[in-house]
């Protein structure tokens, strides 16, 4: 048993699969001497040398594209995005070319890497440091798209996902990179197409991903005060979604609520909140509700508190649902 | 082939006139006006006489096809036969191809069947072909892509020590594309065994070159960058051929990438759908068309004695007989299983998709109730 971080967890998942399999390869910008500007790749160029980890030029698109490539000749690419938003120049790679591939060629050409996003904010970062960009990969067939919330999964998750066959869209929750727990190495969670309960409860159902699992917890902390017994979901894995451990939690708590930090309007907990209804419509006694950020681009850092989905928004977002005499 | 291009050839500009092996008159050019390169053997020109006259053929059958109403769209490369045959015959058959849309024809030469190529055109599947059987990549659509990945894969047969050249080809509208920088970059800063060639039609769609670059050539970009750029006559095959051979050659012994643009011009429309008169002079054309690719390299061949009557029938009876195939292909519809929708999306399977197949598939059944 190793007390570690979340990032710490990454580096050592890294570390293993490269060990574990010679065609994987890292890049990004400022991966190699530095370690990253996470210091998730800390001292692996050190281990590995210079083939196997290094410096890209500056240019996400270029990062995404090569790596393309790299997967069609064999090879294994984990490559990193410095911060969420740079992702986007490498927007057309992911859409049209990552996600795509193994349709285009029938089957034949799959896209077995893995990009690698630090996301959403709580860092007191500047504009641009601080996007949830994952309902753009969730509506992109073809993406797989996981986010861990704690250390182990972070470990175990971003193993599978440089095992998986499939491209994997890997958002690191960076409010969470120093959060630390006792993880067993190799720590092997079930695989990420499940979605974990994280606690129980049978009164409402909080499904939470990343950053906001914390938040949920939280919640169910101060409810439970208050004799609400909360259970909360951690969907690691945003596409696929796992109806079945969702749909068996809400059918016991007959009510749920989805936490994020991207803007609600066109979020992904439409797509939550749209499935666990058609799904479960009869056995719920309240509308799925959706705690989430406005509507706005991700503020400023003195305004972010006003912004972030808190455990008091939860409960009092809680509170407007129609509850019998309790 | 001997070369005498200098050392420091990464810093030397490109010519303002187009490399030339082969006048418009299919007279060989002085050594001295060569640049450095030397025409290609005899046996590699009689060769590539006859690929580009079958290609030829095809590109005309199936601009034919199209307007039949068989295929959804065609962008013929009718004209550009030197750059698309002199550029891929430079390759040997462990290097790969990273092609556009318009490059059927290079398809063709490497080996792809008909039916093949032309899936995606005819609207069956996206690529009909095997990437890693063909060593070509699918064809890409969004402009400029594809050059980032042939850096990657270049770079990447470098790093297992893979003696592989990575050989993409490009529009000229495309060079503004930022993964075109971006391509260009990568492989030079990584030295990868990239070969980028610029296909200068003086088209993108219907936006002139002017309109697309302020550069004195589309070879001048490889400067910056710090690799070599060659500004070549694009309908003269032997100089498409010698110079793609010299920067395939160089990649790969390490020297890094090379940008090699050849100055030509689309005799067809843009795509079948495209109406070319409202944007270039047909005496621009008609112009281009007294400067054929395929005309010169014969004007060559027989003036030198290396092409008779009796090999222009065969290499003819060949280009018809592969014109028929591709009627007779074409003129069969392929069969689409729409259940098959579902099983290319991931190689993980999932319970979502696997209800939508059960959905389409209980919708069928009812159908044919
Ligand atoms: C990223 C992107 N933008 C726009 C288009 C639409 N489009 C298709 S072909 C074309 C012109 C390309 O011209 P050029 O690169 O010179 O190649 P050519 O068609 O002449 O071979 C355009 C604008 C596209 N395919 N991809």
């Amino acid at each position: 048993m190793t007390t570690t971080s979340m990032a710490g967890a990454l580096t050592t998942a890294l570390r293993d699969a490269m060990a574990a399999d010679e065609r994987v390869v890292v890049y990004g910008e400022d991966v190699g001497p530095l370690g990253g500007v996470f210091r998730v790749t800390d001292g692996l160029q050190a281990e590995f040398g210079s083939d196997r980890i290094w410096d890209s030029p500056l240019a996400e698109s270029g990062i995404v594209g090569t790596a393309v490539g790299m997967a069609l000749y064999g090879l294994r690419p984990v490559v990193e995005m410095q911060f969420d938003a740079f992702s986007y120049p490498a927007f057309e790679q992911i859409v049209s070319h990552v996600a795509k591939m193994r349709n285009r060629t029938r089957g034949r050409v799959g896209m077995p890497l893995v990009i690698r996003i630090p996301c959403s904010g709580d860092i007191g970062g500047v504009e641009h440091h601080s996007d949830s960009s994952e309902a753009y990969w969730t509506a992109t067939p073809g993406l797989t798209v996981v986010t861990p919330s704690n250390p182990a999964d972070a470990y175990s998750m971003l193993r599978e996902a440089i095992d998986s066959d499939d491209p994997i869209i890997f958002l690191e929750p960076k409010s969470r990179y120093w959060m630390r727990a006792d993880v067993e190495f190799p720590a092997r969670q079930t695989s990420f197409d499940r979605a974990h309960v994280v606690r129980e409860g049978d009164d409402v159902t909080l499904l939470a991903y990343g950053p906001t699992v914390a938040t949920a917890l939280a919640a169910a902390d101060q409810a439970a005060a208050d004799g609400l017994s909360i259970e909360v979901v951690d969907l690691r894995s945003l596409s696929p979604f796992d109806d079945e451990t969702v749909g068996a939690s809400v059918r016991k708590t007959s009510r749920a609520a989805v936490i994020h930090e991207a803007a609600q309007f066109g979020g992904y907990g439409a797509e939550v909140a749209a499935r666990v209804t058609e799904r479960n419509f009869f056995h719920l006694s309240a509308p799925v509700l959706r705690i989430t950020g406005f509507d706005v681009p991700y503020p400023s850092p003195k305004l972010e508190e006003y912004f972030l989905p808190t455990a008091e928004r939860v409960l009092d977002a809680i509170e407007t649902w129609q509850w019998e005499a309790r | 082939m001997s070369l005498n291009v200098e050392s420091s050839e990464s810093r030397t500009l490109p010519t303002l006139t187009p490399l030339r092996l082969l006048d418009n008159a299919g007279h060989a050019i002085r050594s001295e006006d060569a640049g450095g390169f030397a025409l290609p053997e005899p046996e590699i020109l009689r060769d590539i006489y006859r690929r580009m006259v079958v290609a030829r053929r095809f590109d005309v059958q199936v601009t034919a096809l199209t307007r039949q109403g068989r295929l959804a769209t065609y962008p013929s490369a009718f004209g550009q036969e030197a750059c698309e045959i002199g550029a891929v015959a430079a390759l040997d058959a462990t290097d790969w191809l990273f092609p556009t849309y318009r490059d059927s024809i290079a398809l063709l030469t490497r080996g792809v069947a008909p039916a093949e190529i032309l899936s995606q055109f005819r609207g069956d599947w996206h690529s009909g072909y095997d990437p890693r059987a063909h060593r070509i990549a699918p064809l890409a659509t969004p402009l400029a892509t594809q050059a980032l990945h042939a850096v990657g894969l270049g770079h990447a047969a470098r790093l297992r020590r893979d003696p592989i050249v990575a050989l993409t080809f490009l529009g000229d509208g495309a060079t503004s594309e930022g993964d075109a920088h971006e391509a260009f970059n990568f492989a030079a800063v990584w030295q990868a065994p990239t070969v980028f060639v610029v296909q200068n039609n003086q088209f993108a769609i219907s936006v002139p070159l002017e309109r697309q670059t302020r550069a004195a050539t589309l070879a001048d970009k490889a400067v910056g960058y710090g690799m070599p750029g060659y500004h070549v006559d694009g309908n003269d095959v032997a100089a498409m051929y010698a110079v793609t051979r010299h920067a395939v050659e160089r990649a790969r012994n390490g020297g890094g990438p090379t940008l090699v643009e050849g100055l030509t011009y689309r005799i067809e429309a843009h795509t079948t759908t495209d109406d070319p008169t409202r944007y270039r002079e047909s005496r621009d054309v008609e112009h281009w068309k007294r400067r054929d690719p395929i005309e010169r390299l014969e004007k060559y061949l027989v003036s030198d004695g290396l092409l008779g009557d009796e090999e222009r029938s065969s290499i003819a009876d060949e280009a018809e007989a592969l014109a028929a195939d591709t009627r007779r292909t074409m003129n069969v519809e392929a069969d689409h299983d729409p259940l098959e929708l579902f099983e290319h999306v991931y190689a993980t399977r999932r319970v979502a998709l696997g209800e939508q197949r059960a959905f389409l598939a209980d919708e069928r059944d009812r159908a044919a109730r």
